[in-house]
């Protein structure tokens, strides 16, 4: 059998075997026990040609309504967001996406570089000290930040706010509990945390406190009360954060957040389905030394040259083992350097300009809704997520909205029993003020 | 690869530059003072760079021009299985039907990612032996961790929560015991014999009433394959604990023995090893998991599954250990996987397998001769050397490593397994060509030989690469972890 990715001959074959001093590929098999031995070949597809498998994979990849040929108002912690065509060229460079783990820092300089950049966008955005070099996504960052948080503080006990991105929550509590943790959701009011139920709540074994920003029903939190409450407690203050938001909103840092974490998902990455996108993990110096996952470091050569390398090794699992602060290996380094090079090509005014026109948008959004008649709930200020009512099943709607091009918000009944008929609509600086309006046009005219 | 330093983005920044444009804004301005609360606008603008896009696309050329991939050359990097990644997958990865499609979206408009996701899991179950199979883990840690809360789960359900132990070897790779412990699991190291196999003595010795599972990597991180694996599903079974099989290894058993053969009740693959997802510089990953049927209740919720020719996620699962990641695993990833096993078909993977040990085995042969070889007996995917006779010349495995960078290799894995002195792990892969194995071989058998008659070229090495020995105790005494404006 030839196949294009297995360059051996019969040839070679022969000749290796021979100086391995065995007839055939079988010897190196013997030491399977007999018993379980596989005899055979998988029961799966034989395999396909190049041009056939393309065919039938884009026949496959036809079937879904993609947001380049629906305008797409879903976003619920993943969103359309302009994508820089640079970004997949840099991305595509074999020599960083056939790479792996910087170890070898001497050869590794490119990629070791880039996620310095990266750890240093991603401060300047949040207003950390340092960051590291990412985690597998926003849920996953929360949830070791909330594990860090407990080991930090020994305390057993985790406060995050219900309007916390609802997966993310779920993703929390299985990482608690592993650790044996106790975590409690904070109710909301009006799409904000509840500031009288968290002072209730939070005592002196509550580890963190956890919120969104912007919250996960588009609303901004009020930072600086919930850091206020949480460290008169002496807990930890987590923010998971949108950083492209961060282009217009105080960051987390300036409102003395402990660690800010969230999903870079918004700078380039595609929404893939869910993933791979991006975790960002964000801290004080106080808490660098319990940092989960890779962080680089600036250092000089022998010839007192600058270079980059792996550091603070000691807090990892293949070091530290069993009293490692974390098990991450496997990050999600490429699509860093993706965030990179969107944080880059919009740079210092693009993040701004960006921010503000998904605000002004979702502003333009909201009053078209209230002027068509339909209720806004939340009335708060928001970044580019709002909360409409409706008058039936948002499912349907939704139904309806994909026969006209539209992809409708997300079914808020699907998570939480008092916001039936409630959906979340997002709309990025990818909308334009025609499909908006369309939008409000066949949503009125599906319930009216 | 270039010389000369590359300044930071932040160094050839210029105030007015932009690398981007976005259409005019097509609603009525609004002065955000007016629609953000008081204090919550941001004062001080993010430092990020202003360059044009030739600017930027010049930097990270520059960079990439300073890393070595599988593209640039060679990578035996043992354990981490640097196999080629075919380029169809980038493509496949990337048709907009996958790569733009949003995992909250109604079931009906992306059946065709959920029919992908489907048959992949189908192929991974046959490939494990196993029931079921999750894509929903990140990377191989995370499929360790998620395995190791089901089996917790499972113990719990049982009412049998004296079972906090879990038993990993001496060998494994530093993720096994971190996971176990992140699961809330106390890690109980097992020795190695004398033949690089878990010794079976030390074995039931820990092995008890308080066990909640062995972890293991099989083959080994020796690259040896665990012999006596049905005597150590035996114990575990025989105590009552759970057998956990890291199949991080598994490009040197496919087609050959399948985890739930040897008696396993649950395993992650690697789909960024064995199922060529590109190992990103560091990731993405997907770490899916595979378990049997008395673990199925267990698995992290949604399940995806298929009713009347529709597939659908299945939230209904009282039992599940929850959600471990938003939304659906790496989906990304798996795409790439699934188009490599479409291409290469049963005959490819149990190609695949057959030449991955074949060129291990080879090399092997090649070099006993100059270095240490602790375990002497066929290999599997990869084989482990020791430095410990270049080390009593004075040359250090790493020196031998930065030396294999002047002929334009990237080093095997070092210090690694912790059983062997002076390791050197060795993974060539079935997608080099013998003139490559040959190649390699060569370059190594002259630096055994430079140890003896010139050591000081080896130790200090490398000559040739963009910048010499980096000072890691300077880097992690004074952290220097982000960029500041001087
Ligand atoms: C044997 C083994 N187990 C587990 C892992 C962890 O996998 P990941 O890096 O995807 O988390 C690795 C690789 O890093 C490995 O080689």
């Amino acid at each position: 059998m030839k196949h294009r990715y297995l360059p051996m001959t019969e040839q070679d074959q022969s000749e290796m075997l021979d100086v391995i001093g065995i007839s055939s590929i079988d010897e190196l098999f013997a030491d399977i026990p007999e018993k379980v031995r596989f005899k055979g070949e998988y029961n799966i597809r034989p395999a396909k040609a190049e041009s056939a498998l393309l065919k039938e994979l884009s026949q496959l990849a036809a079937k879904n309504a993609d947001s380049k040929q629906y305008a797409s108002f879903l976003g619920a912690g993943v969103y359309d967001h302009f994508k820089p065509i640079i970004v997949d060229h840099v991305i595509s460079r074999s020599e960083f996406y056939t790479a792996y783990t910087p170890y070898q820092p001497e050869i590794s300089q490119g990629e070791l570089q880039a996620i310095f950049e990266f750890q240093t966008m991603i401060c300047e955005l949040t207003g950390m000290d340092l960051a590291n070099s990412s985690m597998y996504d926003g849920g996953t960052a929360l949830a070791e930040a909330g594990n860090l948080a407990a080991a930090h503080t020994r305390r057993k006990k985790l406060l995050v706010s219900e309007a916390v991105h609802p997966e993310y929550i779920d993703v929390v509590k299985v990482y608690a509990k592993g650790q044996n943790i106790e975590v409690v959701t904070v109710p909301m009011t009006d799409g904000v945390t509840d500031m009288v139920k968290l002072e209730e709540l939070l005592d002196e074994d509550t580890a963190a406190v956890m919120v969104q920003y912007p919250n996960f029903f588009g609303q901004i939190e009020d930072l600086a009360k919930v850091e206020q409450l949480t460290h008169a407690q002496k807990a930890l203050f987590i923010v998971s954060a949108n950083p492209l938001a961060l282009g217009v909103l105080t960051p987390p840092g300036k409102f003395g957040a402990d660690i800010t974490v969230g999903d870079a998902q918004v700078f380039g990455i595609a929404e893939a389905f869910g993933g791979p996108h991006c975790g960002f993990f964000a801290v004080t110096t106080k808490l660098m030394r319990k940092v989960p996952g890779r962080l680089v470091g600036e250092t000089t050569d022998e010839e007192g040259r600058r270079g980059y390398v792996l550091t603070l090794q000691a807090r990892e699992q293949h070091i530290r083992r069993d009293k490692a602060t974390s098990n991450i290996c496997s990050n999600q380094a490429l699509n860093a350097l993706a965030a990179s090079v969107a944080m880059t090509a919009l740079g210092k005014k693009g993040v701004k300009e960006i921010a503000t026109q998904n605000i002004v948008k979702t502003h333009y959004a909201k009053q078209a809704f209230e002027k068509a008649g339909f209720e806004v709930p939340y009335q708060g200020a928001h970044f580019n997520e709002i909360v409409v009512k409706v008058n039936g099943s948002v499912a349907d709607a939704n139904k309806g909205l994909l026969e006209k091009g539209l992809i409708g918000g997300f079914d808020l009944g699907r998570v939480n029993t008092n916001l039936k008929n409630h959906v979340l609509i997002a709309v990025t600086e990818q909308r334009t003020k025609e499909e908006i309006d369309a939008l409000v046009q066949e949503m009125g005219a599906l319930h009216a | 690869m270039h010389k000369e330093n590359q300044p930071l983005i932040f160094e050839i920044t210029k105030a007015g530059r932009v690398g981007y444009n976005l259409p005019e804004l097509d609603v009525p301005e609004v002065d955000l003072s007016t629609l953000l609360p008081q204090g919550m606008q941001r004062e001080e603008e993010a430092e990020l760079p202003e360059v044009s896009e030739l600017d930027i696309m010049r930097h990270y050329t520059a960079l990439s021009n300073r890393n070595h991939g599988v593209d640039t050359g060679f990578y035996p990097l043992g354990s981490c299985t640097m196999k080629y990644n075919p380029k169809m997958n980038e493509s496949v990865a990337r048709f907009p039907g996958f790569a733009n499609i949003h995992p909250l979206q109604d079931e009906a408009s992306v059946q065709g990612a959920l029919e992908l996701m489907y048959d992949l899991q189908e192929h991974l179950i046959e490939i494990t032996g196993m029931d079921e199979v999750t894509l929903q883990p990140a990377a191989g840690a995370h499929g360790e961790w998620t395995a190791l809360m089901m089996i917790r789960a499972f113990h719990e359900a049982n009412g049998d929560t004296q079972r906090t132990k879990v038993i990993v070897p001496d060998s494994a790779h530093g993720t096994n015991p971190a996971s176990a412990t992140v699961a809330g699991f106390e890690t109980i190291t097992v020795k190695s014999n004398e033949d690089g196999l878990v010794d079976l003595e030390d074995l039931r010795r820990v092995a008890g009433p308080d066990t909640a599972a062995l972890m293991l990597t099989n083959p080994n991180t020796l690259g040896l394959f665990e012999e006596t694996i049905l005597e150590l599903a035996e114990i575990i079974h025989g105590v009552g604990g759970k057998l956990y099989y890291d199949g991080a290894n598994l490009n040197a058993v496919m087609s050959k023995a399948r985890p739930g053969d040897m008696g396993f009740d649950c395993v992650h693959l690697n789909l960024h090893k064995t199922f060529t997802g590109p190992h990103g510089g560091g990731g993405p990953g997907s770490g899916p998991v595979g378990v049997k049927a008395e673990l199925i209740p267990f698995l992290p919720s949604p399940v995806l599954v298929k009713v009347d020719d529709k597939y659908t996620f299945d939230y209904n699962r009282p039992q599940t250990i929850g959600r471990v990641k938003p939304f659906y695993g790496n989906f990304g990833i798996n795409v790439r996987a699934y188009t490599y096993i479409r291409s290469m078909g049963p005959d490819g993977l149990k190609a695949v397998t057959e030449y991955a040990v074949l060129n291990a085995n080879y090399m092997m042969r090649r070099l006993e001769g100059h270095f240490d070889l602790p375990y002497n007996r066929h290999c599997k995917h990869e084989f482990v050397l020791s430095g410990r006779r270049q080390k009593k010349l004075g040359v250090r495995t790493l020196d031998m490593a930065k030396r294999l960078l002047d002929f334009g290799y990237h080093p095997p894995t070092i210090y690694f397994p912790l059983n062997v002195e002076e390791g050197m792990m060795i993974e060539p892969t079935e997608t080099e060509s013998k003139e490559t194995l040959d190649a390699f071989c060569d370059a190594l058998i002259q630096i055994a030989q430079e140890v003896e008659e010139n050591p000081e070229i080896v130790q200090n090495a490398p000559h040739t690469t963009v910048i010499s020995r980096l000072d890691e105790t300077k880097a992690a005494r004074k952290p220097v972890l982000r960029y500041i404006k001087a």
